[in-house]
């Protein structure tokens, strides 16, 4: 291995476990800036555990959560970066590391030979990689840890185009109603509209990265995005679906065009624990580590 | 709606069981085993066959949690995180499961259905309600494991983990014996919102 792919390796290793023990600070200042301003003693108690874990877990670089997901990488690869198709096996490696190391819960299962141990499994699809070619001499790469409760609450539709807007922003609410207390709430809501069938799923997780409590710079979407966030918190779900304290702490919604006869909603959502990293690896090994919201 | 704060022995008898109300918060101290849908279903399989699971559930808690554990410098295990997991997977089953096995307490998140409070009235069971995601407090309160069964078959988050706990919690009773289902009851709210805010939206 040579260093530049050792440095690969070290840093995919790294941003799983800060992404799995370090939950961004400004997540953690609005849950604690609500928490001081609602009443209700149970939803309180709710918030307060959160903070407290997400404390424990920052300070002894620990997960803050047992489930730390089925492992995926964002990946940014710049074309002058010297690295390529052997990146894949640089973070399959750096996922088994990271699994004994920070530790990571095995998570990986083969429905017919259980528990692989090892966060890697089957047919070379996990850990799971989205690859972008970008201009530029550096890699960029964001890890996820997503667990199975707020992933379950996913919700996708085909919705007839007639509906419209009007449709979509219904169907979110239907959706996060239909999550209620299953995923961990506050939740964080990621809204994609059109693509297709699968792109509206992948924009949708992809907006649940997009800046906190930055809204779109289209004001008709920015307004999408406001609506729904007030409508959603007046479901009244609140912190662990005990009706008490808030139950969404930020929406998105990422767009791209779509067919004419069709109307593709994805709805992804995540826990309170939205946990991600993103690390810039430039050509010359240089490592620079963003862990912001 | 935060009534009493109640601290349990395991085991824990039927009659303290049937005094717990639904907002109560509840600690235990004794002994708690993990179980997830894979353990449900193979402990009802050997029931089912006439055999008997290797740890017994009576009078103690059913923690529905997947952690991470490792083993420490001397080869013993240890728990590094431990929060529960979403327990309306476990529903289908979980009436059967306090039928035949009779624990005290089922800890989890997210609530469950009637047919566990139906179970949870009829045999004297109680839900309480751990703070999903707050693995590493819950990890507090776990002195020791115990045992471990299944571990091969099943692996790490679904199989049994006998933990010996002191003053886990706080859990809050949400499902207690006397029919009250708090879970269910704020989604019955939810939906009724629901319901108002897209006709508001259609307009």
């Amino acid at each position: 291995m040579n260093n530049i792919e050792k440095i690969v390796e070290d840093t995919a290793v790294e941003l799983l476990r800060i992404s799995a023990t370090e939950l961004p600070v400004e997540y953690i200042e609005e849950m604690d800036r609500l928490m001081n301003g609602m009443s209700g003693a149970v939803g309180k108690a709710q918030m307060k555990n959160i903070l407290e874990d997400a404390d424990i877990a920052r300070d002894g670089s620990k997960p803050m959560c047992q489930d730390t997901g089925i492992v995926a990488f964002m990946v940014k690869v710049g074309d002058e970066f010297p690295l390529r198709s052997n990146l894949k096996e640089i973070l399959v490696e750096a996922t088994k590391k990271a699994t004994t190391d920070v530790p990571l819960r095995p998570n990986a299962v083969d429905m017919f030979k259980g528990n692989t141990r090892n966060n890697v499994g089957l047919n070379g699809y996990v850990p799971i990689i989205y690859w972008d070619l970008v201009p530029g001499d550096k890699l960029e790469i964001i890890t996820m840890p997503k667990g199975g409760g707020s992933t379950n609450v996913a919700a996708h539709r085909m919705l007839k185009p007639g509906l419209g807007i009007t449709g979509v922003k219904q169907f979110v609410v239907e959706a996060v109603a239909k999550a209620g207390s299953l995923g961990c709430p506050p939740y964080f809501i990621g809204v994609g509209v059109g693509g297709g069938e699968d792109l509206c799923m992948k924009l949708a997780k992809n907006a649940l990265l997009k800046p906190f409590k930055v809204h779109s710079s289209k004001p008709e979407v920015a307004a999408i995005e406001e609506e729904l966030y007030e409508k959603l918190n007046e479901l009244g779900i609140g912190a662990m679906g005990l009706g008490e304290g808030p139950s969404v702490l930020d929406v998105h919604v990422e767009m791209a065009a779509r067919h004419p006869a069709s109307l593709p909603v994805g709805i992804v959502i995540s826990c309170w624990a939205l946990r991600h990293a993103k690390a810039t690896i430039g050509s010359d090994g240089s490592v620079d580590i963003d862990t912001s919201a | 709606m935060i009534n009493l704060d109640h601290y349990l022995k395991t085991p824990v008898s039927e009659d303290d069981i049937r005094k717990l109300k639904a907002g109560d918060l509840v600690y235990i101290s004794g002994t708690i085993i993990t179980a997830r849908d894979e353990a449900h279903l193979k402990a009802l399989e050997l029931h089912e066959e006439g055999k008997k699971p290797p740890v017994s559930f009576s009078g103690r808690g059913v923690f529905h949690c997947g952690p991470i554990m490792r083993k420490d410098s001397e080869g013993k295990w240890e728990v590094v995180a431990a929060g529960p997991t979403t327990s309306a997977r476990m529903e289908i089953f979980q009436d059967n499961f306090i039928e035949v096995f009779k624990p005290a307490i089922i800890i989890g998140k997210g609530g469950m259905g009637e047919r566990t409070s139906q179970a949870c009235q009829k045999f004297g069971c109680v839900y309480g309600a751990f703070t999903g995601g707050a693995a590493l407090l819950a990890a507090r309160g776990i002195k020791e494991v115990e045992d471990v069964f299944w571990l091969d078959e099943l692996g790490m988050p679904e199989c049994l983990w006998v933990y010996k706990v002191e003053n886990f919690g706080p859990m809050i009773v949400t499902i207690d014996t006397h029919g009250a289902n708090l879970t269910a009851d704020v989604g019955v709210k939810v939906n009724k919102n629901r319901d108002r805010i897209m006709e508001e939206m259609r307009k």
